[in-house]
């Protein structure tokens, strides 16, 4: 076998990436920018699993990563319908525009 | 027969729950055919029950016990619902269930145009039927359920033409006055129970007089408690302000609750714990001069009224001031006859001023009457009867004889003494008065006024009835001097120990004397003054001396105005000062925390998903700080 890369800098890479996402979420204002970063946190979640999975050498990881996946899949399907209901409706993708519901 | 006992009170309430349920549907016939059959049915079977009772002398102690059941059980105790016949008991349900009777049917017509007439009887029915259950109650806590029902009613009725907010306000009075009263009666039944461990009657007099000896504090006390709501109910001072008040309810309530019913329940309450005070002569003493001093007080208030009604009302009060007086000297027979003969010749003469105010477009004022005896000539007849018997009018009157026995006994009894008879036989002198002052200005002289209507017969026939037995009812028990007639004691001894020992006949016959000499001045002077001479009377009033003294008597002596700036007005300047309540305080302060509070967080409800999102990551981070540090 060749030189592990050793688990800690797969990790850190995860952490990395949910970080950037966490801040990309939080400071763009364009909804796709933001639909955008929230899969950036959600492959840095999937790559701690795999990371993890290959440290114990266990299939869960691998397994994990594949629903995160397919949730994925899924959620970019539901936010892109939505988003495009809320183009059509104020002809703009700034989150911070959609905010009725404030109590 | 016997077994039929539970009947008696159950009748009237039957009565009173098919009235309240269908008492709007019902045609007024049908709920004055229900009304006072359920009472006419219930004398029927106390008529029936009192003819096997007396019949039967097998009972043990006299006393029968019809246990229906166990009403509940909780740390020992358990009272039971059930209803003790004995000779008191007996008396009274009769006096109850007769009088009611008539009282009710007087009510069919006298009532009949009223809008509430179905309510009316469903009130008295439950008035009836509580008084009955108190009446016949085996234990106290169930006497004290027909004492509250009693209570209850009293404010439903004089309350009745709810309309007028001064009507509210009478029946207020008297619910939170006698509320004084029975305060101390539950007090004194939670310090029986906690000292002798059981409610019920029998058992209860037994231990007491097992482990108190006469005169012990302990006895003094219960006794004493039991004393404050018998003087709450029963109108004596220092709690009988309510009283007067109470006609504001229509008159056939006021027969009911003076003559036959409330009112005599703290008599019952003494009568029926007799053991108790006699083991406190400390208590005795009390109750006899609370007895002498209401009688004398309300007697002279009588004689300042001038709305017929308050009239009776003071005279109620001074009655029954007779009865304790009987009651505090151990003469408990004299104070149960007196209770009888009270309860015929006082509901006829409110009966009688029922009909007076009747027919006279609801007047009460008697020196707007004048005239009545030849335009309602049954009414004064009756009127003459109830009047001359409550008077005490010698040898001829039912009222006569059981005064009489009540003021012999205050001077003979080793409890009694010349003082307490010195203050009955004044209060004889006041009643004939008061009452005759009443008969000579209402039904002498010119009449005042038209009359709206005649009194028809269901209203002449319970006058006339009632007429009858103010005259005979008290033939049945005459002193020694008289004949020696001795059916209601010889009942009664079954139940009620009879006074030690009685005065030397010659004793007794000046006693008689005496005080047919006071009921008879009283009369005379009531003629002198209010038939004769009424100028002089006039004249007198107009005085300053005299003005002011009638002020004063027309107010009850100025009970209301004292208990007023004793304990109204300081109340209400307390509550005043108060009004930004302490508790309030504290409760107003959470909520105006909450409201500061309120901006903060809903301006962090601004709708911008960043700003969610911000909240999730800082609640993740700080989770997450949580779980690492």
């Amino acid at each position: 076998m060749t030189a592990t890369v050793p688990v800690s800098y797969a990790l850190f890479l995860a952490i990395l990436l949910f970080g950037i996402g966490t801040v990309g979420l939080l400071s763009r204002r364009n909804m796709l920018f933001m639909l955008l970063s929230i899969e950036v946190m959600l492959n840095a979640a999937g790559l701690a699993f795999v990371a993890a999975g290959a440290r114990w050498a266990q299939p869960d990881g691998q397994v994990m990563f594949f629903f995160i996946l397919a949730m994925a899949a899924a959620e970019v399907a539901v936010g892109l319908a939505l988003v495009l209901r809320l183009y059509h409706q104020r002809e703009t993708l700034d989150a911070d525009a959609a905010d009725e519901l404030k109590g | 027969m016997l077994r039929l006992l539970w009947l008696v009170p159950a009748l009237p309430l039957a009565g009173f729950l098919i009235l309240v349920i269908l008492g709007r549907s019902l045609p007024k016939r049908w709920a004055g055919v229900i009304g006072a059959g359920s009472v006419g049915l219930s004398a029927l079977v106390t008529f029936a029950v009192a003819g096997s009772y007396v019949g039967a002398t097998a009972l043990p102690d006299g006393i029968f016990v019809q246990r229906l059941w166990t009403w509940w059980t909780v740390a020992g105790l358990h009272p039971e619902i059930a209803f003790r016949l004995d000779a008191l008991s007996l008396v009274m349900i009769l006096v109850v269930t007769g009088v009611g009777f008539l009282i009710h049917l007087y009510s069919t017509e006298f009532m009949a145009d009223d809008e509430g007439y179905a309510r009316f009887f469903a009130y008295m029915n439950l008035f009836v039927a509580s008084m009955l259950v108190l009446l016949l109650a085996s234990n106290l806590v169930l006497l004290l359920l027909g004492w509250e029902g009693v209570g209850l009613c009293s404010y439903l009725l004089i309350g009745f033409w709810y309309q007028d907010p001064d009507n509210g306000h009478a029946a207020r009075k008297a619910f939170v006055v006698t509320r004084v009263g029975d305060v101390a009666l539950t007090i004194g039944l939670f310090f029986l129970f906690h000292h002798l461990g059981t409610l019920d009657v029998h058992e209860l007099m037994t231990r007491a007089s097992a482990q108190w000896t006469v005169g012990s504090g302990l006895a003094t006390t219960a006794a004493l408690l039991l004393l404050g709501g018998a003087v709450g109910k029963s109108a004596q001072l220092p709690l009988q302000t309510w009283l007067p008040d109470a006609m504001a309810g229509p008159t056939p309530v006021s027969a009911l609750i003076h003559a036959a019913t409330m009112v005599t329940a703290g008599v019952y309450l003494i009568a029926r714990t007799h053991v108790l005070f006699a083991l406190s002569p400390t208590a005795m003493h009390v109750v006899a001069i609370v007895g002498t001093l209401t009688l004398l007080m309300a007697g002279i208030a009588a004689l300042g009224q001038r709305d017929i009604k308050r009239v009776l009302a003071y005279s109620t009060i001074s009655q029954i001031g007779y009865m304790f007086l009987a009651l505090g000297v151990g003469a408990w027979s004299a104070a149960i006859f007196h209770f009888m003969t009270h309860a015929f010749f006082k509901a006829l003469l409110f009966l009688g001023a029922g009909a007076i105010i009747h027919s006279l477009h609801h007047e009460h004022d008697i020196y707007k009457m004048g005239g009545l005896r030849k335009q309602l000539p049954t009414t004064f007849w009756t009127f003459v009867a109830a009047s001359g018997a409550l008077a005490g009018f010698p040898l001829v009157t039912a009222g006569f004889y059981s005064k009489d026995m009540i003021l012999g006994s205050a001077f003979s009894s080793p409890m009694g003494g010349v003082w307490l008879w010195l203050g009955g036989l004044v209060g004889a002198f006041l009643t004939g008065l008061y009452i005759f002052r009443v008969v000579f200005v209402a039904f002498y002289g010119e009449p005042e006024r038209e009359l709206e209507r005649t009194p028809g017969g269901l209203i002449r026939g319970p006058l006339i009835v009632l007429g009858i037995l103010s005259i005979v009812g008290g033939f049945i028990e005459m002193p020694g001097t008289l004949g020696g007639v001795h059916i209601l004691t010889g009942l009664l001894h079954r139940t009620l120990p009879a006074l030690p020992e009685h005065a030397a006949t010659g004793t007794e016959a000046w006693l008689e004397i005496a005080a047919s000499l006071a009921s008879l001045a009283g009369i005379g002077l009531a003629w002198a003054l209010f038939y004769g001479r009424r100028a002089t009377v006039e004249g007198f009033v107009a005085r300053p001396t005299g003005a002011a003294l009638r002020r004063f008597a027309h107010s009850g002596l100025g009970f209301d105005w004292l208990y007023d700036t004793l304990l109204v007005r300081p109340y209400v300047w307390l509550a005043r000062i108060n009004r930004r309540d302490v508790v309030d305080r504290v409760v107003r302060f959470i909520g105006d925390v909450c409201l500061a509070l309120n901006p903060a967080l809903a301006a962090m409800q601004n709708g911008r998903v960043r700003w969610y999102a911000a909240g999730v990551v800082f609640g993740a981070v700080l989770l997450v700080g949580l779980v690492v540090f």
